[in-house]
């Protein structure tokens, strides 16, 4: 287990190095020079020549780059071109509102989808099941943002009951702040519960055919008790797997959603940064969703293992 | 009900998710077509006194904010829908198809751990990531956005591609075919490709549906379908400002979205039963 936990780990940090060389030389590619854009059409050789020595991209680009690398090995990311303010902390405070935004999309996933895929299982031969497969599929095909957009005509339209956008900083007022995020949250949770729950209804009914199931049911246990006892921990295994893939899908799904209702998050502090051509800030947070989705797989293969005996 | 009734209406019921599937996907394909010789309005031509025009009068669904017919729209964004899914997934399969079955047929050389880790690489890069990293480049547009998809969606093939290749290398007729003395290329060409073919049918239907997805997400973010070329997620963007005023805007693309979306996914499924028939008689079973 301890030789498979450090090859990952070997991979997980070997993948992110590629992947930082691969962000960087991508951006370098970038038509346009920073210190041009910075100064505007007007701006004199001498003067652009100055700031690019400033910004140092008037260095070979292995030296940019290491530099670059190894500031983000201290959470350094870089000071904008742009704005001139440091980036890291920029990215510091809308990962935190991104952060909330996936977890929260996350639980109301998985409190949508363990119970009714359980159920859609259980009674597979019910109508009641089959309703709920069937809605699952049709929720699948729902994208997050259409979902908010959807969910926006409802709540904050017709029943004026929740804000149609914007962010409240939970330190401002905790109530806003959970109002602000309901329909975001909603929004992200309700499309991943939908893609959750069809898992974990074929999770849960693979389980049930197993032997081990058959034979504590044979024993005495009722057909709830045998599942809670023996079949969760089993269905657990590939619905962990879908589980991890899902976050990756949210971090992205996120930065959709957070135009949708104007949250002030990593999505939006790329989106803006593109628009504004603020090319280290959009390196900077490409960098940091990249590195996540890796984190997420590595700590999803990490579990399976865990989770699943057969395969240590 | 008896085990046997309850297998055959579940079969009944795989079928008509197939049936379903094939009939959306047809209806999107249909309308797309028939926009390249009909549609009841130029569905770009902008008329300041039709705005918001109400449904009726030769405007089935009404019009938008710049008099644009919303019907005729929807059926040009049909066609800009499967245009995009078309060239993403044609790119997705053209690199993943040929990778995974490399790294399948030489499953414990140095290839295939090559191809299954940049896979790996490539799998963290999702398609709006590459999408905003190209539009910055290169500018957005329909071209960046179908590369974007398309490059993200080949490690789904690559992995299909590879397990079903892995399964197909260990039987007989493929001992037979290397014992006769046939090239790799060979092999793979005539033996492995036909037979992991219905898997690669079934994942294409799959990506189809998640490349629908994504176009309408880029298009949404304006990172897609440059305007003036219809497109249901960028009429989605127009709309989401007329949320309050005029709802049906975003009414019609969504469902148009979800609806076609609703129908490669179905179609997948049901081509995966109707395709595998071990995995048919275990749901038959259920």
């Amino acid at each position: 287990m301890i030789l498979y936990l450090l090859k990952r780990l070997a991979v997980l940090l070997a993948s992110t190095a590629v992947a930082a060389v691969a962000v960087f030389a991508f951006m370098a590619v970038l038509p346009g020079d920073p210190a041009e854009i910075a100064l505007g059409v007007n701006a004199t050789p001498d003067a652009v020549a100055e700031l690019r020595k400033q910004f140092g991209t008037d260095r070979p680009a292995v030296a940019q780059f290491l530099d670059w690398a190894g500031g983000l090995l201290q959470g350094d990311f870089g000071t904008s071109y742009v704005t001139s303010s440091p980036i890291g902390p920029q990215i510091g405070d809308r990962l935190g509102v991104t952060l909330v935004l996936v977890l929260g999309g996350m639980v109301v996933a998985l409190v949508l989808a363990v119970p009714l895929g359980t159920f859609a299982a259980v009674r597979h031969r019910d109508p009641l099941g089959a309703a709920i497969s069937a809605a699952s599929q049709l929720g699948i095909a729902i994208p997050a943002f259409l979902a908010g957009i959807l969910l926006v005509f409802v709540f904050a339209v017709q029943a004026q009951a929740l804000p149609s956008g914007g962010y409240v900083p939970i330190a401002e007022s905790p109530g806003e702040w959970l109002r602000s995020l309901l329909l975001p949250w909603l929004s992200l949770g309700l499309v991943q519960g939908a893609v959750l729950t069809r898992y974990v209804r074929s999770a849960v009914l693979d389980v049930m055919r197993e032997d081990y199931l058959r034979t504590a049911r044979a024993k005495g246990r009722g057909s709830t008790g045998a599942l809670w006892r023996h079949g969760l921990r089993n269905a657990s295994i590939p619905v962990v797997t879908v589980l991890g893939l899902q976050l990756a899908t949210l971090l992205i799904g996120a930065v959709v959603v957070e135009r949708v209702f104007v949250i002030p998050g990593l999505g939006d502090l790329l989106l803006n940064g593109v628009a504004g051509r603020d090319l280290l800030l959009v390196q900077g947070v490409v960098m940091v969703l990249v590195a996540a989705v890796l984190l997420i797989n590595f700590v999803v293969d990490v579990t399976y293992h865990l989770l699943d005996p057969r395969l240590r | 009900m008896s085990r046997r009734t309850s297998a055959k209406a579940n079969r009944g019921r795989m079928n008509a998710g197939l049936l379903a599937g094939g009939a959306l996907v047809a209806l999107v394909v249909l309308t797309a077509l028939v926009s390249f010789f009909w549609t009841p309005h130029d569905p770009t031509l902008v008329d300041a006194a039709g705005k918001l025009r109400e449904p009726g009068g030769g405007y089935l669904l009404g019009a938008d904010k710049f008099g644009r017919d919303t019907f005729s729209q929807l059926m040009v964004g049909a066609r800009t829908t499967l245009y995009v899914g078309v060239v993403a997934v044609g790119i997705a399969a053209a690199l993943g198809v040929p990778l995974g079955m490399a790294a399948g047929m030489t499953p414990r050389g140095w290839l295939s751990e090559l191809i299954m880790r940049v896979n790996d690489l490539v799998f963290a890069f999702p398609a709006l990531l590459l999408a905003v990293m190209l539009g910055a480049v290169y500018g957005a547009g329909t071209l960046t956005a179908m590369i974007a998809i398309g490059v993200a969606t080949v490690p789904a093939f690559a992995r299909v591609a590879r397990a079903a290749t892995l399964q197909v290398m260990v039987t007989d007729y493929i001992l037979a075919a290397r014992a006769a003395g046939r090239r790799r290329g060979a092999i793979a060409l005539r033996h492995v490709l036909p037979n992991i073919g219905s898997m690669l049918i079934v994942q294409a239907s799959v990506s189809f549906a998640i490349a629908i997805l994504a176009e309408a997400a880029l298009s949404f973010l304006g990172f897609g379908t440059r305007p003036p070329t219809p497109s249901w997620g960028r009429m989605l963007q127009e709309s989401q400002e007329l949320l309050f005023s005029t709802p049906r805007l975003a009414l019609w693309p969504g469902i148009a979205i979800a609806l076609a979306v609703l129908g490669f996914n179905l179609l997948g499924d049901g081509l995966r039963d109707f395709l595998d028939p071990k995995l048919r008689r275990i749901r038959a079973e259920r």
